[in-house]
């Protein structure tokens, strides 16, 4: 997260900058091993994965709460400026936006352990690949983030309109399934759940994309901008 | 570099129309002390009833340009101010342009609280005396009283005028050369650093005068603390090396510096 080539003059201050950096980093690493085990658990309707999901669950939390007493203290002892200023400040968004994803996929990983009761369902497919692209936009945003790049945040925040189209395909296809056999009603609310927390997910990764957009440019992520 | 220094309002400062009036206008000002370049090439509008902070590290010649407002570079033997400064569109050099005279509408403060070993009415009442602004001793009560309301300092002084200006704290002092300042009826208030020597409690009501202040005045203040400039100014001015380097609102200063020497100077980073 290298906003600034030079190095602070007071050496502590420069390393809790860094720190919460480092901090934020592993929390994004955290969340995209959880979703992707929880997204494993559903299509391998391996319910055995969900309690990792659940325990990394915890431990997002516990890193949101370090980012947040990092960046209270840097703020009180530090009063950071400019870039230092965007950085702390963005910090402290995308660690809830990250809390929240991890909670979404912990939300999907149970969905695993009641789906595992049904036969396989011809939809999951299509599950599959919502949930490949929203990881793929988790791990370009947290690319972006940790480079300091708005580029993938920019590709990032283009393919949220991709996500919600595949979402609501979903949902029609499911409500026509539902319809016509009844069986699938049960099964089908399930994976109802888990495709609106895959689209949650996605909604979170774009919050992260305009903050490193904000933290590196100052400036807010515009249509425009996507679209250019 | 001419055009990197150039800050110019409505043109590369980003101000709207609804800004007020131009006081100050610098164009290409250099200053040299015995042929050592101290200030170059510093262009720069500055605003009127606003405070405009001059930032930058030691030797950056923010104090400088501050004392060519006033001509106190002058005083200086071997300074050599060139290039064009006008207050009110009126040439700050010209030689037609006494000295005294600017000095009294052009007010300063300095960092260490000098009043004059007289008495608090004194102190206030010494500028009008000479300047002849005052017809009467009731005139003269009324300049006091209202410079010393207007540097929030009448009631804690009210019943002690007589008393030795130097009996006052160090705050009280500042603000009485403050409310010396201000009974000249000044145009534009130059202030270096007028808050390094003070407390914070001291340092809150002087920035507190400032920020009322400023509905009157153009203030102009040097300060090192990053924190002050961005609390009681709108517009900030990054000097470095004699250089004008960024001008511009103290918000975007602050969070979204344009030149990396700001940026580095700002955030306490080695430039």
């Amino acid at each position: 997260m290298a906003l600034s080539k030079t190095a602070h003059i007071v050496t502590a201050y420069g390393e809790e900058l860094d720190q919460l950096a480092d901090e934020l980093a592993r929390m994004g690493g955290m969340v995209e091993t959880q979703l992707e085990t929880a997204l494993a658990a559903i299509v391998r309707r391996d319910a055995s994965l969900v309690a990792g999901v659940r325990e990394r669950e915890k431990q997002v939390n516990a890193m949101q709460d370090d980012v947040e007493k990092r960046v209270l203290r840097l703020f009180a002892l530090r009063q950071p400026l400019a870039t230092d200023l965007r950085m702390t400040i963005s910090a402290l968004k995308i660690a809830s936006d990250l809390e929240r994803v991890g909670d979404l996929a912990k939300n999907i990983a149970y969905r695993a352990e009641d789906l595992a009761e049904y036969a396989p369902l011809s939809l999951l497919d299509q599950v599959e690949r919502l949930g490949a692209i929203v990881v793929k936009q988790l791990h370009e945003v947290l690319d972006a983030l940790s480079s300091a790049d708005v580029e993938p945040a920019i590709r990032v925040w283009r393919t949220d309109d991709e996500v919600d189209e595949r979402y609501n395909a979903l949902v029609r296809q499911m409500l026509m399934s539902m319809t016509e056999d009844p069986g699938q009603v049960e099964p089908g609310v399930h994976i109802l759940f888990v495709a609106k927390n895959l689209e949650r997910i996605g909604d979170h990764a774009t919050n992260v994309a305009e903050a490193v957009h904000f933290m590196v440019t100052a400036g807010p992520l515009e249509a425009d901008d996507a679209k250019s | 570099m001419p055009d990197n220094q150039s800050h110019i309002l409505d043109q590369n400062a980003g101000f709207g129309e609804t800004e007020p009036p131009i006081k100050v206008a610098a164009r290409d000002v250099c200053v040299a002390y015995d042929g050592k370049q101290a200030l170059n090439h510093v262009s720069i509008d500055i605003p009127d009833r606003s405070v405009t902070a001059f930032i930058g590290p030691s030797g950056c010649g923010k104090s400088t340009f501050l004392r060519c407002l006033n001509r106190m570079n002058d005083t200086i033997e071997g300074a050599r101010v060139t290039g064009s400064l006008k207050i009110d569109g009126a040439e700050v050099n010209d030689k037609s342009i006494d000295p005294v005279v600017l000095r009294a509408s052009v007010g300063m403060v300095f960092q260490k609280p000098n009043p004059f070993p007289k008495s608090i009415y004194d102190n206030v009442a010494y500028g009008p005396r000479i300047h002849g602004l005052a017809l009467s001793r009731n005139d003269l009560d009324g300049i006091v009283e209202s410079s010393l309301k207007k540097a929030g300092l009448w009631e804690e002084v009210a019943d002690r005028l007589n008393d030795p200006g130097t009996s006052l704290s160090g705050g009280q002092q500042q603000r009485l050369v403050i409310a010396r300042a201000i009974a000249i009826n000044p145009e534009v208030i130059l202030m270096d650093e007028p808050c390094s020597a003070l407390d914070p409690i001291a340092t809150a009501k002087i920035e507190e005068l400032i920020d009322e202040l400023r509905e009157n005045y153009c203030i102009i203040i040097v300060t090192h603390s990053m924190q002050q400039a961005a609390r009681v100014s709108q517009r900030t001015a990054f000097f470095h090396m004699g250089t004008l380097v960024e001008f511009g609102r103290t918000e975007d200063i602050f969070t979204n510096p344009r030149d990396p020497r700001t940026q580095d100077y700002i955030t306490g980073r080695f430039g």
